[in-house]
């Protein structure tokens, strides 16, 4: 990469965009790249990073916001939030150890512009449920904004959620705002020991189904879940979490194990031990990808998590539930791929290419090809904000 | 009357060649033409605007709709997508020489999935109509939109309504999961699905809140939620808004969101207390409605927590419902709201913005002071929990200049709310009501890169053109390209 740029303001983003445009030469955008083993990789003769973007320009608490440049790093934002008592909502994970990059540095932007959820998107939402507000730099070098600083807003078209998972092909997120949650007072677990996959997941759809307020559901075989310490040794194991104040937490879990006794005896998991196991989940540390896997994440609706699993597993691969059977991850090696596309689709689900060998993220379809007449709409959005197809050309899309 | 866009003379000239055209593609019925029964379809909630359309169509089918729209975008014919008719901005005003889509014979639930959480219904399904299809089961959908009896959840999408329980439970954005929706050349497209969270971009979330100018939605996949085990309202009155805010900031600091959290001023209270028989403390200059859920226990001790934090702030009064009845009564007041008003009042204009909620005392000094100057009454309601606030201004459509003074008041308000770091709309969309104002919030830029993206899926501008936009000409189709 020739040019390789950092502004520590977003009058750099522009010029930057504008220099790449003027020269006609496609921009590499990224944070600290933590995620750019995802996906398709990028050809590009320069490159733009947000890491530099880092001003926190408001945080009120009352008003459950928060505003931060893109290059704020995940840690950094969740520590100015703990001063409020607060927390994001939709649980980011860091992959760093799944994608071989450095830990504890993704930013904002990265997740933002990702739309990376952890366990808690089942019950509250994604990242792009939160994001109340974002300026951008379109590929033309303009300043946009979108959205706010409030929680309420339709005014005009919702060009959050549009950039929210982009991957930057759309314009460079330069600062979000989130509507955040305060912390919850205490987490506690329930553990369900050997169930199969698709008891375990009747088990989770009857906690997720009761007025109790769940905020995790995840089903983990025994291998994966010998792979988190507070896991292990129980065989598969079906978890449900509850966050509340500390009253509620144990009236909650104590309701849920009696409505979850025909699945057996419940094991209680205290709040270190539910905290450390949510971790790994999030994290995707129960996975055991080896080098050279690919790893793939599917979208099905829940009850057809278990037989997704069952049917990769069958062709080698292996794998976990979490968002109550409805995230399948997997990871196998590469000649996969297909099984799993077909298999996520034969769900009537979706799925994302999360890992893979450079030659096989540049040769395959990282997402789910859309349907002619949408992908004549995605080419034609991009060009309304990308014109010269110059901003992460192909990450997601061949030629978009 | 609000200014439209010139009408298309051909359009008009053609127009018993496109009801011909429209009749071979609908059932018997399906297609209304005749003056008096287009009539209802003349105006929507916002009734101070009127345009007769040049036909209605009543699709039963997603089929029908796409044969529909493919015939309008043949023969370069305007649409109005339109649900019940409940938009509060003029979102479903026709034009002369368009014609309207109605959704309301697409009222059938498809499929409801307790085990996945999830249905689908027709996007003329009502909004209680979902929550009536699930109670049985103990579920229900989230968002209740005042309108809820009547809205639609196509029209729902197409504004992403909120409603008073959004604190806790987010708007329309946050509880779908899929859409099937027909695009202006006819092309049927399915978003999403039963699963979670798209991969590639956010066609779900940009669809929603779109104001019917993307695509048309005929079926939508919701998330539903078991209910809570009960719930429990409180009322606290105060001396004075800023007290109120003041609570409130307390409240939400505190780590307790609240189901729901409103706010009403005197004259709202006032109004509805006439209205509902609820209770309403007739002395406070300040009300707040606090709802929280969970067991008998757990409301209590919630309640409890919130009685507390409200202390330092010396309530006039604190009531906690003894009962379920109480409790509906208490509601009745604040979703009666706008009837209530319409009761003291020959006619109101009901605003829409959203304010950081730190800002509501000065917000409300100032329209205070607005309500003096132009010389109308205003009742204000506030979703205090998520700074979506409400003013009511009261006029008298038989008073000459009534009407534009009443129309101006909102739009100081607006752009008020605006200056503080909010925005125009919160719940009710832009619409035609505010789309001049929109300069206030955005950009040029701003604006036209919104309009390509409009252009990128309705290159023509034929579907719900002249919402939410200022009138001006939209880009030129050559500065995108060509359709392949």
């Amino acid at each position: 990469m020739s040019v390789a740029l950092a502004p520590a303001h977003e009058g750099g983003v522009v010029e930057a965009i504008l220099a790449a445009r003027a020269a006609k030469e496609p921009l590499l955008v990224q944070g600290r790249g933590t995620k750019a083993g995802m996906l398709r990789p990028v050809q590009a003769a320069r490159g733009l990073s947000t890491r530099n973007l880092t001003e926190i320009s408001l945080y009120a608490p009352q008003e459950l916001i928060i505003s931060a440049g893109a290059g704020v790093s995940i840690p950094d934002l969740e520590a100015k939030l703990a001063e409020g008592g607060q927390g994001l909502i939709a649980e980011p994970p860091d992959l760093s150890a799944l994608l071989g990059t450095e830990a504890g540095v993704q930013t904002l932007g990265g997740v933002v512009a990702t739309n990376l959820s952890g366990p808690r998107r089942v019950a509250w939402g994604a990242m792009r449920d939160h994001v109340m507000g974002v300026r951008a730099v379109n590929g033309a070098g303009e300043v946009i904004r979108s959205g706010g600083r409030v929680l309420k807003n339709v005014t005009g078209l919702d060009l959050c959620k549009l950039l929210t998972g982009s991957y930057g092909t759309l314009a460079v997120i330069t600062e979000v705002t989130l509507k955040v949650l305060p912390r919850a007072e205490l987490t506690g677990s329930l553990l369900l020991p050997g169930l199969d996959a698709i008891r375990g997941v009747a088990a989770l759809s009857s906690a997720l189904g009761s007025p109790f307020g769940v905020s995790g559901a995840a089903w983990l075989p025994a291998d994966a879940a010998e792979r988190v310490p507070a896991l292990a040794g129980r065989g598969a194991v079906a978890l449900v979490r509850i966050e509340d104040f500390a009253k509620s937490v144990e009236y909650r879990l104590g309701r849920l194990a009696e409505g979850l006794a025909p699945f057996g005896a419940a094991a209680l998991l205290n709040d270190e031990a539910s905290g450390a196991a949510w971790r790994a989940i999030r994290d995707a540390v129960p996975l055991r990808a080896e080098p050279g896997d690919a790893v793939w994440r599917v979208s099905v609706r829940p009850s057809s998590g278990p037989a997704t699993l069952a049917t990769l597993e069958s062709a080698g691969a292996r794998g976990f539930l979490d968002w109550g059977g409805g995230l399948v991850w997997i990871a196998g090696p590469p000649a996969l791929h297909e099984r799993v596309t077909a298999t996520a689709l034969a769900g009537r689900g979706t799925w994302t290419l999360l890992r893979a060998p450079e030659p096989m993220r540049a040769a395959v379809d990282v997402v789910p090809p859309e349907a002619p007449a949408l992908a004549r709409i995605t080419r034609r959005v991009k060009t309304a904000m990308d014109p010269a197809g110059i901003l992460n050309p192909g990450r997601l899309y061949a030629g978009v | 009357m609000i200014a439209q866009p010139p009408p298309k003379a051909d359009v008009i000239a053609r127009r018993s060649e496109i009801v011909a055209g429209l009749q071979a593609l609908l059932p018997a019925s399906g297609v209304i033409s005749e003056a008096l029964r287009l009539k209802p379809y003349e105006t929507d909630g916002l009734p101070a605007y009127r345009q007769i359309p040049l036909a209605v169509a009543l699709p039963e089918t997603t089929e029908q709709v796409a044969a529909v729209l493919a015939f309008c975008h043949k023969n370069g014919v305007r649409v109005i997508p339109r649900g019940a008719g409940t938009s509060l901005s003029g979102g479903a005003l026709p034009m002369s020489d368009s014609v309207v889509v109605g959704l309301m014979r697409m009222n059938q639930i498809l499929d409801i999935d307790y085990a996945d959480r999830c249905a689908t219904v027709q996007a003329g399904v009502t909004n209680i109509g979902i929550t009536n299809a699930v109670a049985a089961e103990g579920f229900f959908y989230a968002p209740d939109p005042s309108s809820q009896l009547a809205c639609m959840i196509g029209g729902n999408v197409g504004m992403n309504s909120g409603g008073a329980h959004c604190l806790k439970y987010g708007v329309t954005a946050n509880n779908l999961l899929g859409l099937r929706i027909v695009t202006m050349q006819g092309e049927i497209l399915d978003i999403g699905g039963q699963h979670l969270d798209a991969a590639g971009y956010d066609w779900l979330g940009l669809m929603t809140g779109s104001e019917g100018m993307l695509a048309m939605v005929t079926e939508v996949t919701v998330r539903i939620l078991r209910a809570p085990e009960g719930q429990r309202a409180m009322l606290v009155a105060f001396d004075a808004n800023e007290t109120a805010g003041r609570a409130v900031d307390a409240i939400i600091g505190s780590g307790i969101i609240p189901v729901a959290l409103e706010f009403m001023d005197r004259p709202a209270i006032h109004a509805c207390e006439q209205f509902a028989h609820a209770g309403y403390p007739l002395d406070a200059e300040a009300m707040l409605i606090i709802e929280v859920e969970g067991s008998v226990a757990e409301q209590d001790d919630l309640l409890n927590r919130i009685a507390a934090l409200c202390e330092p702030f010396h309530p006039l009064s604190l009531r906690v419902s003894q009962s379920v009845e109480e409790s509906v009564a208490i509601w009745k007041g604040r979703k009666g709201a706008f009837g209530a008003v319409g009761r003291i009042s020959p006619d109101y204009l009901c605003m829409d913005g959203t304010i950081p909620t730190g800002q509501l005392p000065f917000v409300l000094r100032r329209i205070g002071e607005m309500s003096d100057a132009y010389g109308l009454k205003v009742a204000n309601i506030f979703h205090a929990g998520d700074g979506n606030l409400h003013p009511l201004i009261m006029f008298d459509a038989n008073r000459p200049g009534s009407f534009e003074d009443a129309e101006k008041f909102g739009a100081d308000i607006l752009k008020l709310c605006v200056e503080v770091g909010g925005c125009l709309t919160g719940e009710h969309g832009v619409g035609v009501e505010k789309r001049e104002l929109m300069t206030v919030q955005f950009t040029e830029i701003e604006l036209n890169q919104q309009r390509r993206i409009k252009t990128a899926f309705d290159p023509d501008w034929l579907l719900n053109p002249s919402k939410v936009f200022p009138l001006v000409e939209p880009p030129q189709a050559a500065d995108l390209p060509a359709a392949a």
